[in-house]
C-alpha cells in the first residue's frame, strides 16, 4: 500500500536561513509518528508547508495520491490534513460548540456526500466535546478555559474535521504529568480510530511511549528515522541534544 | 426566529413606520433629517458586515458612499432612469469597488488594512475631481423632478426609498449573522490562520465580505444627488461619513446586527438636533466625546452592556 503522506525533496527558506532542506518524509496510514528536534530544527515549519500554512520553495507533497503542493491550507484540510496549534488559536468570540461547529460546517459539509443537518452538526459537536472531556463547558467562551482544557479544546477543533491524518503541534508543552497523560490517552483514542498521528514533542517520555516510529529534525535536516529506541542512539541525535 | 420570519416581521416593521411617519407627521423637515439617519442605518450596518463580523476595519466608507452618488450623477446625465434602478446601478458599481479593495488588500491585515482603505479613499476622490463630466473639484447641479413618483413631496420619496434600503440592509445583515457564511466571518475576525486550518476559504469569505459591504454602502449613496441637488467632492467623500460609520457600530455594538442600528439611530439624532438647536459644526465633537466614552466604559456596546447585565442577572 502506498503511504498516506510522502514527502520528496521538501526545501524552505526564510531569506538567507535554511529552514528546511531536502526532507523526505513517508507517514503510513494508521502509523504514530514522532517528530522531534530541539528548538529552532524546523519541526513547526514543516508542518506549516505540509498544512499549506506556508509555501515550500522545493521538493514536493503527495497526500494519499494526490499531489497538493500549491493547495491553499483549506482546501488541505478538507482533503484530510488537520493540525492543532503549538500555541491554541481558539475562536475567542465563539462558545466552544461553535468552536467545531466551524470545521464540520466548512470541511465535513463542504466534502463530496451526505450533508449533516444543523441538528446532527449540534450533537456531533456535543459528541466531540464529550471525547475530550469538555461536554460541560459547551456553552462557554474559550477564555473561560484552563490551559489543559485549551489544548483539548484545540485537539477536539482539529479532529472535527474528520481528517485522516493528524499533526499534534507540541499539544503538551507546559503541562503537567498527569495532564500529558489525559491528551496522550486522548491521543491514543483517534489512532484507534483509525486517524493516522504525527506528534510533534519536546517530552521525550510522552513521545517514546506513544510512537511507533521516531523522526529527528536537527538544523532543518532529517537525521534519523526509524524505531525510537534506534533513533535515540543515533550519534547525531546525541551530539544535537546533549552537545559533544 | 428564522431568516425569513425576520424578513417578515422587519418588513412589517419598516412599512408601520412609513406609513405612521408620513401619515403623522407634517413638516418636512423631520423628513429632511430622517433621511439621514436612515442612510447612517445603512451605511454602519454595511460596515459591520466587515468591520464588526469579519474584522476588518474600513476608512474608506467616504469612497464607497461617493462612488454610488457618482454613478447616479452619471446615470442622471445620460439617461432619466428612476432613482430605485439608479441605487442598484450604485451598489452594482462600488461593490465591484469593494471587490477591488478586497483582492488587492486580501495580505494586509490590522492598521495596515485601514490605512490602505484611507488611501482608497483618497485615490478616489482625486479620481472624481480629475473628471470633469461628473463636474470635477467644482461639484455638479443635479435638478430634481419637479413631481415625485407615487405621492408626497420628492423628499418623502427618497425618505421612503432610505427606509427601504435600510429594511434591506439590516435583514442582509441579520440573515449573514445567523448563518454558515456569518460563522465563517467571525472565524476570520478571531483567528485567519486557525480559520483557514478548520476549512474555512479565508480569501473568499473576504471578498464577500469588502462585495456585499462596499455595496451596501455605494446604495446609500446613489440618492445623495437628488437629497442635496448640488454635489461636490469635499463634501460626498467627507471624511465624516468614515468617522461616523465606524462610531455607530462602536456605541451600538459590533457583534450583532442591532448594535449599528441602535448607534445610528441615537447618534445619528443627537447629531441631527445639534444641527439645529446648536450649530452644525458641533457634530463631530459629539462624535468623538461619546467614542472616548463608549470606549472606556462600553467597549463592547450598548448591546454589549445589555448582554453582560443579562449574563450578571442569570448568575
Amino acid at each position: 500500500m502506498p503511504p498516506l503522506l510522502e514527502v520528496g525533496g521538501l526545501g524552505k527558506r526564510f531569506g538567507g536561513f535554511v529552514a528546511l532542506e531536502g526532507i523526505d518524509l513517508a507517514v503510513d496510514t494508521g502509523e504514530r509518528l514522532g517528530l522531534i528536534g530541539p528548538n529552532g530544527s524546523g519541526k513547526s515549519t514543516l508542518v506549516n508547508c505540509l498544512c499549506g500554512a506556508l509555501h515550500h520553495d522545493t521538493g514536493n507533497i503527495t497526500f494519499d495520491g494526490r499531489a497538493i503542493d500549491g493547495l491553499p491550507a483549506y482546501r488541505r484540510t478538507r482533503l484530510g490534513l488537520a493540525r492543532s496549534f503549538q500555541l491554541p488559536k481558539p475562536f475567542r468570540s465563539l462558545n466552544l460548540v461553535d468552536n467545531l461547529r466551524i470545521p464540520l460546517l466548512y470541511t465535513v459539509n463542504a466534502r463530496p456526500g451526505a450533508r449533516l443537518s444543523d441538528g446532527a452538526i449540534g450533537e456531533r459537536c456535543l459528541a466531540l466535546l464529550d471525547d475530550v472531556g469538555l461536554a460541560d463547558k459547551a456553552a462557554r467562551l474559550p477564555r473561560d478555559l484552563t490551559q489543559v482544557e485549551m489544548r483539548k479544546l484545540e485537539l477536539a477543533r482539529a479532529v472535527a474535521s474528520a481528517p485522516r491524518l493528524l499533526f499534534a503541534d507540541e499539544t503538551m508543552a507546559g503541562l503537567s504529568p498527569s495532564e500529558v497523560e489525559e491528551i496522550l490517552l486522548v491521543l491514543t483514542r483517534l489512532n484507534e480510530q483509525g486517524i493516522t498521528i504525527v506528534l510533534i514533542e519536546h517530552i521525550m517520555r510522552a513521545v517514546m511511549s506513544f510512537s511507533t516510529r521516531l523522526v529527528v529534525l536537527v538544523a532543518g535536516q532529517k537525521i534519523a528515522d526509524g524505531a525510537p529506541q534506534e533513533a535515540m542512539r543515533n550519534p547525531e541525535f546525541e551530539r544535537a541534544y546533549l552537545g559533544e | 426566529m428564522s431568516a425569513g420570519k425576520f424578513w417578515g416581521v422587519s418588513f412589517l416593521a419598516a412599512a408601520a413606520l412609513l406609513v405612521l411617519t408620513r401619515g403623522l407627521i407634517a413638516n418636512e423637515y423631520f423628513f429632511f433629517a430622517g433621511y439621514v439617519v436612515l442612510q447612517y442605518i445603512v451605511l454602519s450596518t454595511a460596515w459591520n458586515i466587515l468591520g464588526g463580523y469579519t474584522g476588518y476595519t474600513n476608512f474608506g466608507v467616504g469612497a464607497f458612499f461617493a462612488v454610488g452618488a457618482y454613478s447616479s450623477v452619471v446615470l442622471h446625465k445620460l439617461t432619466s432612469l428612476p432613482v430605485p434602478v439608479m441605487i442598484l446601478v450604485g451598489g452594482l458599481m462600488s461593490g465591484i469597488l469593494g471587490f477591488g479593495m478586497g483582492y488587492l488588500t486580501l495580505r494586509l491585515k490590522g492598521v495596515f488594512f485601514a490605512i490602505a482603505t484611507l488611501a482608497l479613499a483618497i485615490v478616489a476622490q482625486t479620481l472624481i475631481v480629475n473628471w470633469d463630466y461628473v463636474g470635477g473639484s467644482r461639484g455638479i447641479y443635479v435638478i430634481r423632478p419637479q413631481q415625485a413618483p407615487l405621492y408626497g413631496s420628492y423628499i418623502q420619496y427618497l425618505y421612503s426609498l432610505m427606509l427601504i434600503l435600510a429594511w434591506v440592509s439590516v435583514a442582509i445583515a441579520r440573515t449573514i449573522e445567523r448563518s454558515r457564511l456569518g460563522l465563517g466571518f467571525n472565524a476570520i475576525r478571531d483567528d485567519e490562520l486557525a480559520a483557514e486550518a478548520g476549512g474555512v476559504p479565508t480569501l473568499r469569505l473576504k471578498l464577500i465580505s469588502t462585495t456585499v459591504s462596499g455595496g451596501l454602502m455605494g446604495m446609500s449613496g446613489a440618492p445623495l444627488p437628488y437629497y442635496v441637488t448640488y454635489l461636490d467632492p469635499a463634501s460626498s467623500f467627507n471624511l465624516s461619513y468614515a468617522v461616523n460609520s465606524v462610531a455607530m457600530p462602536l456605541i451600538g455594538g459590533m457583534t450583532s446586527w442591532v448594535g449599528p442600528v441602535i448607534g445610528a439611530v441615537l447618534l445619528g439624532t443627537i447629531q441631527q438636533l445639534a444641527t439645529v438647536t446648536i450649530s452644525s459644526a458641533l457634530n463631530l465633537l459629539i462624535v468623538g466625546l461619546l467614542l472616548i466614552a463608549f470606549v472606556i466604559i462600553a467597549p463592547n456596546g450598548i448591546v454589549g452592556l445589555v448582554r453582560a447585565r443579562r449574563r450578571a442577572r442569570l448568575r
